[in-house]
């Protein structure tokens, strides 16, 4: 069962078209990713199913209720983490999740939440006071605290260090462990591939494709990818010859030459015949980066 | 985006509290700068005698009036909007907007820790004015409370129309500034009024807080009723373009 259903989701801003055409489903207890570069419309798409924009075509339904309709009761049961919002400098650690739960009906147990995310020693802090990372969490404390069954969570680690990202996706993999649904919007690649059970990739307001993420790189014309430094000039050309290779690109004194079939043995075919020898020579397989590249034609930039 | 119920109004109303009380630096420009400049003038003497220029009171009892409006501008045309705007420019509004609680709660919960602020400057000032220095009590209750209120109310409004039309709390501040001199200076804080040319005073009469209201009403005239209507009439219309304009986001 589906517990989110976006059908032909389109959102405008002016003259701006910020969401064209997203549809996708959620179900019940998965992480599902939105996916897409800056300016994509993740946001604006997220921000829809929360009931912060109202929509100029299509259908959002969540939990089988519209989120304008029956605004009051899903905020009872959504957690929202606003990509760019902040809170009160002077307000304290402690003060934000017990004033957050009291907005709730059935709050979850501020204390508890805190231990949960490592806040504890940071109760009494001041909002300013706290890390990039601090701050992430107290933000996902507070899209917890009112103990929902979907939480939305938007660009979470952007910004964070490495050591602080694989934090927070552990805190992530652990909540989901606890039975909530999460929609998590992300331009990290990796992010992506190691949280997300199935996530839709959207560019330029439209959903290119939905799938799990070892779906989306089996989706595309498997890529190999033969890197190496050779021991003489080479001319491009041995290799684009080939039928197995679509490209052949220099990087510093590598050459890395892709395609798909057998391309590390037309390769190594080529360099024997050739009297070169390749040293460091390695394969690399497709990844997402690669299926994002084959769906948009772009590579996702940070 | 939804505004219009009041869900979370006492809790946001105690948190803000605390968080008004922690910003002492504020807290103090508000409430206490009024006082404080009376007790500097009130120190010099030649400003403690009656004086013919002012209807044989002292300049001290003149000037009290002026530093009302002191008060009601800094609440009102900077304090609330810059918090306002501020809130509004970090997310906090739209944060609020996600949960059971309403914005429009917190926007309540500001005005009536702004309106307590005023208050409480205002009575600090009658009362040390009266205990040290002699400024007598107003002599004409009633109508020093209409004035007093129908005043704060227009330059209230005047602070939320800012705060509803500038995006963030820098535009505000610089929407503001300029507003802040006129009302300052037609309020008679940077020249008494004695010293400005007739026509200058008659504006600052239908300049919101409306000091001359303020006046009349401490030394024992009623205020006249047109100066309260102009400042019941500038709340309602600035206060009703506020309500339209406002945003969330
Ligand atoms: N409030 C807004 N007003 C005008 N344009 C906006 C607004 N929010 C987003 N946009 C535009 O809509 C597009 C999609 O933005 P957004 O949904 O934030 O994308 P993402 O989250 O994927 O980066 C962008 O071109 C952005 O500039
Ligand atoms: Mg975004």
């Amino acid at each position: 069962m589906p517990v989110i259903e976006v059908t032909n989701l389109h959102k405008r801003y002016g003259d701006v078209v910020a969401v064209d055409d997203v549809s996708f489903t959620v179900e019940a207890g998965e992480i599902f990713g939105v996916l897409g570069p800056n300016g994509a419309g993740k946001t604006t798409t997220v921000e829809c199913v929360a009931g912060l924009r109202v929509p100029d075509g299509g259908e959002v339904s969540v939990l089988g209720l519209d989120p304008r309709r029956d605004a009051a009761g899903l905020r009872e049961r959504v957690g929202v983490q606003l990509q760019e919002s902040q809170l009160p400098d002077r307000l304290r650690v402690g003060e934000a999740l017990e004033l957050f739960a009291s907005f709730y009906r059935r709050p979850a147990d501020p204390a508890k939440l805190m231990t949960e995310l490592g806040l504890d020693e940071k109760r009494n802090t001041p909002y300013k006071k706290l890390s990039g990372g601090q701050k992430q969490r107290l933000s996902i404390a507070l899209a917890l605290v009112g103990d929902p069954e979907i939480t939305i969570l938007d660009e979470l680690t952007t910004g964070l260090d490495p050591q602080a990202r694989r934090v927070t996706w552990e805190l992530i993999e652990r909540i989901r462990d606890r039975g909530v649904t999460i929609i998590l919007v992300t331009h990290f690649m990796e992010e992506a591939e190691r949280l997300c059970d199935r996530l839709a990739v959207i560019d330029r307001g439209r959903v290119v494709a939905v799938d799990s993420p070892a779906g989306l790189v089996r989706r595309v014309a498997p890529t190999q990818r033969v890197r190496f430094r050779p021991s003489a000039e080479v001319d491009d050309r041995l290799f684009t010859e080939l039928p197995e290779v679509t490209t052949v690109e220099r990087t510093g004194g590598q050459v890395v030459v892709s395609g798909s079939g057998d391309v590390l043995h037309a390769v190594a075919s080529v360099l024997a015949r050739n009297q070169i020898v390749a040293a460091d020579l390695r394969l690399e397989q497709s990844t997402l980066d690669d299926a994002f590249v084959e769906l948009t034609g772009r590579r996702i930039t940070e | 985006m939804k505004g219009n119920d009041m869900r979370g109004f006492g809790q946001l109303l105690r948190v803000e509290t605390r968080l008004y009380l922690r910003d002492v630096g504020t807290m103090l420009a508000t409430v206490g700068l009024p006082t404080l400049v009376l007790v500097v003038l009130g120190l010099v003497p030649a400003l403690r005698r009656p004086d013919p220029t002012f209807d044989g009171q002292t300049f001290v009892s003149y000037f009290a009036p002026s530093l009302l409006v002191v008060t009601v501008a800094v609440a009102g045309l900077n304090v609330l909007p810059t918090m306002l705007a501020t809130y509004r420019e970090r997310g906090v509004l739209r944060r609020l907007a996600t949960t059971p609680a309403s914005p429009a709660a917190l926007l309540a919960a500001q005005l009536v820790i702004t309106l307590a602020a005023i208050v409480a400057s205002a009575v600090l000032l009658v009362v040390v004015g009266r205990l040290a220095f002699g400024v007598p009590l107003p002599r004409h209750p009633l109508g020093f409370a209409a004035a007093f209120v129908l005043g704060t109310a227009a330059l209230l409004a005047l602070g939320l129309l800012v705060a509803a039309v500038a995006r963030t709390a820098k535009a505000a501040q610089a929407l503001m500034a300029p507003l802040f001199l006129l009302i300052m200076f037609f309020g008679g804080v940077y020249l008494p009024r004695f010293l400005l040319p007739d026509l200058l005073v008659r504006i600052g009469d239908y300049t919101p807080p409306g000091v001359q209201a303020l006046l009349d009403s401490w030394t024992g005239t009623p205020p006249q009723p047109l100066h309260l209507a102009i400042m019941t009439g500038i709340a309602v219309l600035a206060g009703a373009g506020a309500a339209k304009l406002f945003r969330w986001e």
